[in-house]
């Protein structure tokens, strides 16, 4: 297994307050990294650094050995990187296939693994929805075509941020669902949910964070009662 | 059996009505309203070009004047060149001549703007809202007082083109003829617009619109994607400019003023921002307004003002949006 993402004690600043102290996190090829910690801890302020939303001041990011603190995220996005944002982000003034054709990039080196029929094989909604505009369709469905959205870029890495937030109990387990057929099928996910008994099971290994720095990093398994109570409240 | 939504009913009935009122002039023997007809299509054009940038793209230009002037000072220089039998320029050795062929001058108009419009839009395009508004209207009040202050070609007085230029054997001063030629010109600019909205472009161009972060986040550059619309919507809207030159046969700095740049969004937002016809039925009753109620008042204006506020408060999707509802997906 190869090293795919690594954050090595970054900062990151929005004006003059400062969000990230040190973050330090690694994902290794095919594996599934969640992301943890309290609300208001640095989780999507992470994400944001990674994809070059928000710039890390120090520390270094390195994406399949390139460095990318400095590129701007549209080229992050080209090296296969695929964000899924908070908040079920589509173009709501553009239809399903639309949102999806967007995204659709072929490049001779990656594997092309992603189309329009493989994205409506994994959410089955999506293919009734097709002419649909992205505003009419339901919460969960917007969520189903922005995880389709990201994986047309073929990406190497998945970024899920709160995937499943304020969804109703049987769309969480459809999203859940395929986040495990991704696992099986060899996707690295870096992920961020709050409901820690689905996201731990689907977990290869997990980061915690506490006021912007990393202060857990290890298997699942090994997060006793006390670090569980300590940082996460539950 | 065709099955038709009512927006493309609609924009059948608008090419239709063009056409009808042109046979109808010819039939009366009216050729000044041949005349009226193909004013209306050359500023439909205009307002097709800004509607790229504005309607799909999401960037107000209130600098497309300096295009539409461009296209009309390029028909100019060229054509009184031509007619003069004077040297445009010597360059490398070469003796550059104006010309009177059309094919050409529109061949030079679209390209010299595109230059000035990659220009501008360098510059433009990294600010938003208010600040791209003025920094547009800037460029081409740039423009403008140049126009003025350059006598070589008319300075303030404009510049006269003696006789309409020339599309192969065509008699271009036949009001029909040159109807005609405008007429084809827009339904293909219209064409390739409809092409490029539901291109891969067209669709990363409309998502840059909603949000640029998001469109990062799938690795396309919304810099690009909108320098190039914005490019493409100036060469439109140059088109119609040298056309307009040739309309008139005469150009003036008043085609870069600060009006002729509302005008062109006036047709956009009274015909539907972002529908394909709509600038083609916000250029018709802006002229309808102009010919009509000018005759009556001098003041046309006041009720052109009364109608777009009407439409922009009460109807956000323009005349089209009221005759044909809401944006549906074909």
């Amino acid at each position: 297994m190869s090293v795919l993402l690594n954050l090595a004690q970054i900062a990151t600043f929005y004006g003059q307050s400062q969000a990230l102290f040190g973050v330090d996190l690694s994902i290794q090829e095919g594996q599934v990294v969640a992301l943890m910690g309290r609300n208001g801890m640095g989780k999507t302020t992470t994400i944001r650094s990674i994809c070059g939303m928000s710039r890390a001041s120090s520390g270094s990011l390195h994406f399949l050995g390139v460095d990318i603190s400095t590129l701007p995220s549209h080229q992050i996005a080209r090296l296969g990187i695929g964000l899924v944002p908070e908040g079920r982000r589509c173009f709501s003034n553009l239809t399903v296939t639309e949102n999806l054709l967007v995204a659709a990039r072929a490049r001779a080196e990656h594997n092309n693994h992603w189309d329009l029929a493989k994205v409506e094989a994994l959410f089955p909604r999506l293919a009734e929805r097709r002419s649909q505009y992205a505003n009419s369709l339901s919460g969960g469905e917007q969520q189903m075509l922005a995880v389709g959205r990201a994986l047309m870029t073929n990406p190497k890495l998945l970024i899920l941020d709160e995937a499943t937030e304020g969804l109703a109990p049987v769309i969480r387990q459809e999203i859940w669902q395929a986040v495990k057929q991704l696992k099986a099928a060899g996707q690295s996910i870096l992920i961020v949910d709050k409901t820690i008994k689905e996201l731990l099971p689907v977990a290869d290994h997990c980061v915690i964070l506490e006021r912007g720095s990393t202060v857990f990093s290890g298997l699942p398994e090994a997060m006793s009662k006390t670090i569980l109570q300590q940082y996460l409240g539950v | 059996m065709l099955n038709l939504t009512r927006e493309q009913l609609l924009n059948g009935a608008v090419v239709s009505t063009l056409l009808v009122l042109s046979a109808l002039a010819l039939f009366l023997d009216e050729p000044f309203y041949i005349t009226l007809v193909t004013k209306v299509t050359i500023l439909a054009m205009a307002g097709v070009g800004l509607n790229l940038a504005l309607g799909l793209g999401g960037m107000v230009s209130f600098g497309h004047a300096a295009f539409f002037g461009i296209g009309g000072y390029v028909t100019g220089i060229l054509a009184s060149h031509a007619l003069n039998e004077e040297l445009l320029f010597t360059a490398f050795g070469f003796a550059v001549f104006g010309t009177t062929n059309m094919l050409f001058i529109w061949l030079f108009a679209v390209l010299i703007s595109a230059l000035a419009a990659a220009l501008i839009g360098y510059f433009s395009l990294r600010t938003q809202g208010v600040y791209f508004i003025m920094i547009t209207l800037a460029f081409a009040q740039m423009i403008y007082y140049f126009s003025i202050a350059w006598p070589a070609y008319g300075g303030e007085d404009g510049l006269s083109i003696y006789q309409r230029n020339q599309f192969f054997s065509i008699n271009t001063l036949d009001p029909l003829s040159f109807f005609a030629i405008c007429f084809s010109l827009l339904l293909a600019v219209i064409f390739l617009v409809s092409r490029l909205k539901n291109s891969h472009f067209g669709n990363a161009l409309q998502a840059a619109r909603q949000n640029e972060q998001r469109l990062a986040a799938v690795g396309i550059r919304p810099f690009g994607i909108k320098l190039t619309a914005f490019v493409i919507s100036a060469m439109i809207t140059a088109l119609a400019g040298a056309l307009f030159a040739d309309l008139n046969r005469f150009v003036s700095p008043g085609m870069f003023s600060w009006h002729t740049s509302g005008e062109i969004m006036i047709f956009v937002l009274l015909g539907g921002v972002g529908r394909l016809f709509g600038p083609v039925i916000g250029a018709g009753l802006f002229i309808l307004f102009e010919y009509y109620l000018g005759g009556v008042t001098e003041h046309w204006m006041l009720f052109l003002g009364v109608m777009l506020l009407t439409v922009v408060l009460f109807a956000r999707g323009g005349i089209v949006g009221v005759l044909a509802g809401e944006v549906k997906h074909d």
